[in-house]
């Protein structure tokens, strides 16, 4: 098996290709095989698209990369005390993902909060280390800002459907799994676009600038997956603009997680999934990389989170667009 | 009484009786003739036998003549009034030309590029006005209030309806018809977009956000547009100044040269009959020199007009409309600043800073120097309180600024919304924008006035001069041939 996997990699995958289908074959194998030492796969290709570009260290240990967390703490360390001397927490979240991260034009509380899936897990966190869920700042964040924005500090942590990849685990660390989804087409009901297949030739596909479905598309065109023909040039600083340039004719197709593509769906009863997910992800809370106190922390409260307010916040916000849940993610640490 | 002092007409001996018989009619024909009835003679003469000069031309005849009559006195008479007719008369044409011209580009200045380069900053006002009514609209959360709405219809109608006035009054082809067309295209589209926003937002999707932003972006380009377009018309309006207000100096240069002949021809006149008045050349004389200062004087006046028009009006405006343009940026910026919530940075020196803020500041102090710019340029009391009060306005503005970008990095979202957006009892920085925005209006109401009545002045100081230099021109060429008839008569 792993031989196998090596394999695919030398031939020439890029990097985000070869993870996609690492992440494939461990959703299918991760619960038979023991997870071992390999070396050398995945993510060493030549990838690096968006993001990750130049920070190409060796990334060992990269199978399974939403099992890379450390271990829960309640300990304060260093950077939770700068935290709490500043008073608030600072999260970088989206305001554009409709039951994620938005604002609700016609809220009855009349304030301009920010409300969702994300925003309650923010407020979680936010509750654990002050005890109170509201000493929190909210900074809206477009999605290739995510990673610059918690580099420059400008943030503590980013909690906005931000999938946990090997290549992005170079630049930021990750909590353990809060969620699962998988990229998925999104088109017009009436497009005979049939999913991420060979229909999509001659289409304009849509999708965020850095996010993890721009880095498939653009590894699969290479590899061939995709036909050439497929036009992704259309990129935006947001998964919710492609809604609107699907809307308006300017594109045929977007391409972003399910999860984000049935809330797009959930505005807009002319549009629907095209066939199945195609890539298993896992969403994370992104944090610098030296923050071990505040990672260990987060998935503190992501252990009491799972079991007291996950399903709560579930039911609230997304099972009406995703529908019954099979409950959190399974987690394992480092 | 005709003399032939010598026969220095040799060749084909013309003879001296034929010619001078013919030229009793006086007066203005006699100006032009002169060279007609000598010309039928000379060639009657050698006509017939001759064979030499078919090779002559009319110019070398014509050269001929004239040497042939200036040997006379009465053809010197006349040669000498054809010359002072024909100065005056160009004397004339020249200044009713230059000044036409002149008065038709104050004229243009006045009723056409003034108010369109005015009128392009009020495209873009309205446009700004427009997006950040609309934006501030989503900012409120829940649904837009009557209020902003009515401000978006308001900008929204306003540029559109200057723009037809534009689009009327731009030459086709052009490159400001292009833009305006542009613009007018481009119009639609946003609005378009921002009643999808507005539609989606009623259903509570942020998915009216994401339009918001896309028309957001649209209007940044059409802004652009509006910008140049402001810019193309005020280089009309500087052209046409500059083709109103330079010295018409080819018509004062005939009009000094139809002097001196005149002079000179009084002078000749004297020394050869010690006469000293002739009435035709002195009325001519006279005319002229009435022309003259009245092109002098009135181009003077319309010049000084013109540039203290320019001076103290199109140049305040400038600076006051840049100034509204700024303090508007600023205030969509404001409200950006707080509608992205931190998306989008920029690097200012090596930091990591809000773009919408950074440029809230850029253009805060953009505003505050064209303020001053503003209040250096005001020539009177009048002119100068809204511009201080405009100023004023605009420190508190900056005060209550600080206060909520303190709010907002502290976490009070809500707090930092009053006190941009808020209620008048909340202290907004949203009043202090309107009571700016009121300023620069009462100071540019009041520039356009002094504007309007510098430029009506000097406008004014060349009406009837076109007319009246022809009018007088011909009256002075008139009496300049009648002058020079009455010498010639003496040689019947």
């Amino acid at each position: 098996m792993k031989a196998r996997r090596v394999r695919a990699a030398l031939k020439g995958w890029g990097g985000v290709g070869a993870m996609a289908v690492v992440l494939a074959l461990t959703a299918v194998f991760a619960l038979v095989l023991p997870l071992s030492q390999s070396r050398g796969d995945g993510s060493t290709g030549t990838g690096g698209q968006g993001v990750a570009e130049g920070a190409q260290t060796k990334a060992e240990d990269c199978t399974n990369p939403q099992d890379q967390s450390l271990a829960p703490s309640g300990e304060d360390g260093e950077t939770i005390q700068d935290i709490r001397e500043r008073g608030h927490l600072v999260v970088g979240v989206d305001q554009n993902s409709y039951r994620w991260g938005y604002r609700d034009p016609n809220s009855a509380k009349k304030t301009s909060e920010l409300e969702g899936f994300d925003i309650d897990l923010a407020h979680a966190i936010a509750a654990e280390i002050f005890g109170d869920p509201d000493k929190i700042v909210f900074r809206a964040i477009p999605t290739n800002e995510r990673i610059p924005a918690i580099q420059g500090d400008r943030v503590d942590m980013v909690i906005r459907t931000m999938t946990i990849s090997c290549d992005r685990l170079k630049d930021v660390a990750f909590s353990s799994p809060y969620f699962q989804t998988g990229q998925q087409v999104l088109a017009p009901t009436t497009s005979d676009i049939t999913g991420y297949d060979a229909s999509l030739a001659n289409k304009k596909i849509c999708s965020a600038d850095g996010s993890t479905a721009w880095e498939n598309l653009d590894a699969d065109k290479k590899s061939g997956k995709l036909a050439a023909s497929a036009d992704i040039k259309t990129t935006v600083p947001n998964q919710l603009d492609c809604l609107v340039r699907l809307q308006l004719g300017e594109v045929d197709a977007v391409v972003t997680d399910g999860a984000l593509a049935a809330s797009q769906a959930a505005q807009d009863p002319t549009v629907e999934l095209k066939g199945e997910p195609f890539t298993t992800e896992y969403y994370g809370v992104a944090m610098k990389k030296e923050a071990d106190d505040l990672v260990r922390r987060v998935n503190q409260v992501l252990v009491d989170y799972r079991k007291n307010g996950w399903q709560q916040s579930y039911d609230k916000w997304l099972e009406p667009s995703l529908g019954e849940s099979a409950g959190p993610p399974p987690v394992k640490y480092q | 009484m005709t003399y032939t002092p010598n026969g220095g007409s040799a060749p084909p001996g013309a003879g001296p009786p034929t010619m001078p018989a013919m030229p009793p009619q006086p007066g203005p024909p006699a100006a032009a003739p002169p060279a007609a009835p000598v010309a039928q003679p000379a060639p009657a003469g050698p006509g017939g036998p001759d064979p030499t000069p078919p090779r002559r031309t009319a110019w070398a005849e014509g050269v001929d003549q004239l040497r042939a009559a200036a040997t006379t006195e009465p053809g010197r008479l006349r040669i000498i009034g054809a010359a002072l007719a024909l100065l005056l008369v160009a004397f004339g044409s020249m200044t009713a030309w230059q000044m036409t011209e002149r008065s038709d580009a104050a004229d243009n200045v006045l009723s056409s590029s003034q108010p369109l380069s005015a009128d392009a900053a009020l495209i873009y006002r309205s446009l700004a006005t427009a997006n950040t009514a609309a934006s501030s609209g989503f900012l409120a959360g829940g649904q837009e209030t009557a209020e902003s709405r009515q401000e978006y219809e308001r900008g929204i109608n306003t540029a559109a309806d200057r723009l037809i006035n534009a689009a009327a009054n731009s030459e086709p082809g052009s490159e400001s018809a292009e833009t305006i067309t542009r613009l007018n295209k481009r119009l639609p589209e946003y609005k378009g977009l921002i009643e999808r926003a507005r539609s989606n937002n009623r259903q509570g999707y942020p998915l009216g956000g994401a339009y918001l932003r896309y028309a957001n972006a649209k209007m940044q380009v059409m802004l652009k547009d509006a910008e140049d377009l402001y810019k193309m018309e005020n280089q009309r309006l500087r052209s046409d100044y500059n083709a109103a207000t330079p010295y018409p100096w080819i018509a004062i240069g005939a009009g000094v040269l139809a002097i001196g002949g005149l002079v000179w021809a009084q002078r000749r006149n004297y020394q050869r009959t010690n006469r000293v008045l002739n009435h035709g050349l002195v009325a001519a004389t006279a005319a002229s020199t009435v022309v003259l200062l009245w092109l002098v004087v009135g181009h003077s006046l319309a010049r000084a007009g013109l540039n203290d028009s320019y001076d103290h009006g199109v140049r305040s405006l400038n600076v006051l409309n840049d100034a509204r343009i700024a303090s508007l940026k600023a205030r969509g910026n404001e409200t950006l600043t707080l509608v992205s919530r931190g998306a989008e940075t920029k690097k200012v020196d090596g930091e990591v800073v809000d773009a919408y803020d950074n440029d809230y500041k850029i253009q805060m102090k953009d505003l505050s120097a064209k303020l001053a710019a503003a209040e250096d340029l005001a020539d009177d009391s009048a002119g100068e309180s809204p511009v201080k009060g405009a100023t004023e306005n605009m420190q508190v503005w900056q005060d209550r600024h600080k206060e909520a970008r303190t709010a907002d990095d502290s976490g009070d979202y809500q707090g930092a919304l009053d006190r941009v957006i808020g209620s008048d009892d909340k202290k907004p920085t949203g009043q202090c924008f309107d009571n700016v925005d009121t300023d620069l209006e009462k100071a540019l109401e009041h520039e356009q006035g002094e504007f309007e009545v510098a430029a009506e002045d000097g406008k004014g100081a060349m009406t009837g001069l076109p007319v009246g230099a022809a009018v007088l021109a011909v009256l002075g060429a008139s009496g300049a041939v009648l002058g020079i008839g009455r010498r010639l008569s003496e040689y019947r």
